[in-house]
């Protein structure tokens, strides 16, 4: 999987979310510290699942892993370190400042461009300063969702010239006043990145077109970035080995996806890691996935059943008789938010209502998950880039009658700022769910950490807004009560019936609750278990879901769908309605 | 050399673009300090958020903040506080400074507010 004698000090595993990447760098991880190395294992998504993994509990600073000497692990944990870096800031006035002035200061410090930036310092540290991690032969980097990990690791150029071009010094960098100081261990950082006897950046794909897809867009923009050592694992790859009609489904769907792989991806130095029945939770576990021959597989099908949740219809039957609103499908990337918001979408169109679907992933593929079109029913990216673009021109057109030239030339520079996006995405966003009084909305979000975040900037904005003068979309001031009121906005938490994707799904539950918002029902997405199968290897993996479907059906869902693994895939219109019956 | 110094409120940049909508008067005003600034005053200035320690060595700016977290913005010329709670405007930056305004150079009338900028 990884080539013991050719590694180089610094490993990324960067996918899609829910490709494997957290247990593929635990698996590298495992090989590299067999051969004797020392290996520190750092994971910077906000929704690390590192701990889980590892079955060891994990902090800022590297835990040594019990079972596997010569290998830890830390979690950067991008709210801690907004904390941390808010006290250094904050504490020392402490009882020299007003009250009110230290107060002032901590709500400047709270916003989601503190988080992001302080996270941002920490992975930087870890990379550009070789010190930081001298005990250890490599750091593996178990990086977060796509989306987020371009952002970190564009970054660093970004911002080089950034600070560069920013002669006027009005810098909206803020939050981090030192930012400039770093300048040089940011140069270190993507240096490091771009040097392929130091780097290699494993991108890592399920033998799926949306998870391939995606990570040619990684590959491109990395290679944009000068990053030029990567190589492929595509993980979990299923060959089948009876003639049960699922099995051959799956087999047939990876091999067409890896088929149509996009040349530039697979030019790269490829691994294939098979379908493994059991999850990648503890040791024993990640050892299978470095030496899957250990595994014998089995040679019967599963008996275990359980009683299975309904499918999605009579959820839908019940969003349908709201007659309009917002539905938000969340969860972490590659649980199928995507299909299950789509397939809602078209079934409330279906069912003669106006629709509006749209997507705040980074990585859309909501456009290309319907191909054909239904009456009623509308689809929106919201993108990033041209939110940006319209944003600055509304601001600086607004400006052009009240400024003069000088003031406007200050105005263009401080927008060229990364926070820009953040507001600009979050309008948008804001945007969007307004649109829910007129009919529905169906939001597919961003995966779970960005989505926290943007939630978060919205709490944080609500206090501005309440607080603020002047002319306010009256979108933004509404978004947050509106996410909060449960006759308008319903949340389906969307996961797999799996250990980390439950508890993931758990987690951003108890999150969503702190932000007083509660699911209205869970989403079970692609179960073996129902569908069917009776192929050995399928109906195993199957049985092993039983516990899990078991916890949300009967602990945590309000309400629960089960969706089976479809032989058809579930994209355009016809595939989505196997969804609905 | 004349000082002008400007003791803002917190907030993550001085023209406040970071905010849920860009206040003018803070761009306005930016503008305006770099005009003065080109008129031979040496200007300084700052953020609450990230140079606490000019507001904490200061008892003048500390005293009024007592008074009320409000009086910022604070503006002070060679050490006397000169406006607390509002951006003054080309104008009157220029008058208390006795500088002249060249013609053309008056900027739009707009200033005199409260910043309640917000930010990222």
């Amino acid at each position: 999987m990884i080539d013991l004698q050719t590694a180089p000090r610094y490993l990324f595993f960067t996918g899609k979310g829910g490709v494997g990447k957290t247990s593929l760098s635990c698996a590298g991880g495992l090989a590299l510290v067999a051969a004797g190395r020392r290996v520190l294992i750092v994971s910077t998504d906000p929704a690390s699942n590192l701990d889980e993994v590892l079955e060891t509990p994990l902090s800022g600073t590297p835990t040594p892993i019990r079972g596997a000497p010569g290998l830890a692990a830390l979690n950067i944990d991008p709210e801690a370190a907004a904390a941390t870096y808010r006290e250094r800031m904050v504490a020392p006035y402490r009882g020299i400042l007003p009250a009110a002035a230290i107060q002032s200061m901590e709500e400047q410090f709270s916003g989601a461009c503190t988080v992001e930036i302080a996270a941002f310092d920490e992975f930087a540290k870890l990379l550009g300063e070789p010190a930081a991690t001298a005990e250890f032969d490599h750091v593996i980097f178990d990086t977060a969702p796509t989306g987020h990990t371009l952002r970190l690791l564009t970054l660093p150029s970004a911002w080089s010239g950034y600070i560069d071009s920013n002669q006027g010094g009005a810098s909206c960098l803020g939050p981090l006043a030192g930012l400039e100081k770093q300048k040089a261990l940011y140069a270190a950082t993507v240096a490091r990145l771009a040097a392929p006897a130091e780097t290699v950046v494993v991108l890592v794909a399920r033998a799926d077109q949306a998870a391939l897809r995606e990570a040619e867009r990684t590959r491109d923009e990395l290679s944009a970035l000068g990053v030029g050592n990567l190589r492929l694992i595509i993980n979990g790859l299923f060959t089948a080995t009876s003639d049960d009609s699922v099995a051959l489904a799956m087999d047939k769907r990876s091999a067409d996806a890896l088929l149509v792989m996009p040349a530039g991806l697979g030019g790269l130095p490829r691994t294939v890691v098979p379908f493994l029945p059991r999850g990648t939770v503890g040791l024993d576990a990640l050892r299978a996935i470095v030496e899957p021959a250990s595994v014998s597989p089995p040679t019967r099908p599963s008996d275990a059943s359980t009683p299975l949740p309904t499918g999605l219809a009579p959820l839908i039957d019940e969003l349908a008789a709201a007659g309009n609103g917002v539905v938000m499908t969340m969860g972490k990337g590659g649980v199928g938010k995507t299909t299950v918001a789509a397939a809602i979408a078209v079934a409330l169109a279906r069912r003669g209502h106006k629709v509006h679907l749209s997507t705040t992933d980074p990585a859309a593929h909501v456009a290309a998950a319907i191909d054909g079109e239904i009456a009623g029913l509308s689809v929106n990216r919201i993108d990033p880039a041209g939110e940006v673009t319209t944003y600055t021109e509304e601001v600086l057109s607004k400006a052009r009658g009240t400024l003069d030239v000088s003031a406007l030339a200050l105005l263009e520079e401080d927008l060229r700022s990364p926070c820009t996006e953040e507001i600009a995405v979050f309008r948008a966003f804001a945007r969007e769910v307004d649109r829910g009084s007129e009919g529905f909305v169906v939001l597919d979000t961003a995966p779970t950490g960005h989505t926290i975040l943007l939630l978060d900037a919205a709490e944080a904005y609500h206090r501005e807004v309440l607080r603020t003068r002047g002319e306010m979309p009256e979108a933004v001031t509404q978004l947050l009560p509106r996410l909060r009121e449960p006759a308008f906005t319903h949340v389906l938490i969307i996961t797999l019936p799996e250990a980390t994707p439950v508890h993931e799904a758990e987690r951003l539950q108890g999150d969503l609750a702190r932000a007083g918002i509660k699911p209205w029902a869970w989403v079970v997405e692609q179960s073996l278990l129902a569908s069917g199968s009776r192929d050995p290897l399928l109906s195993l993996r199957g049985a092993y879901e039983i516990p899990f479907i078991r916890r949300v059906a009967d602990t945590l869902a309000p309400r629960c769908a089960l969706v089976p693994w479809l032989a058809i895939a579930p994209v355009g219109v016809d595939g989505l309605r196997q969804l609905d019956h | 050399m004349m000082k002008l110094e400007v003791y803002d409120p917190a907030m993550c940049c001085s023209t406040g673009v970071c905010g849920v909508e860009v206040d003018p008067v803070l761009v306005q005003f930016a503008a305006d300090l770099a005009w003065v600034g080109s008129q031979g005053v040496s200007v300084a200035r700052y953020n609450l958020g990230q140079e606490p320690q000019a507001f904490a060595a200061n008892p003048a700016v500390l005293k009024e903040m007592e008074a009320g977290i409000d009086r910022l913005p604070i503006i002070a010329i060679d050490g006397q506080i000169v406006t607390t709670g509002i951006y003054p405007s080309r104008a009157q930056l220029a008058q208390k400074l006795g500088l002249a305004l060249n013609i053309g150079e008056e900027a739009p009338k707009k200033a005199c507010c409260s910043p309640k900028s917000g930010c990222c």
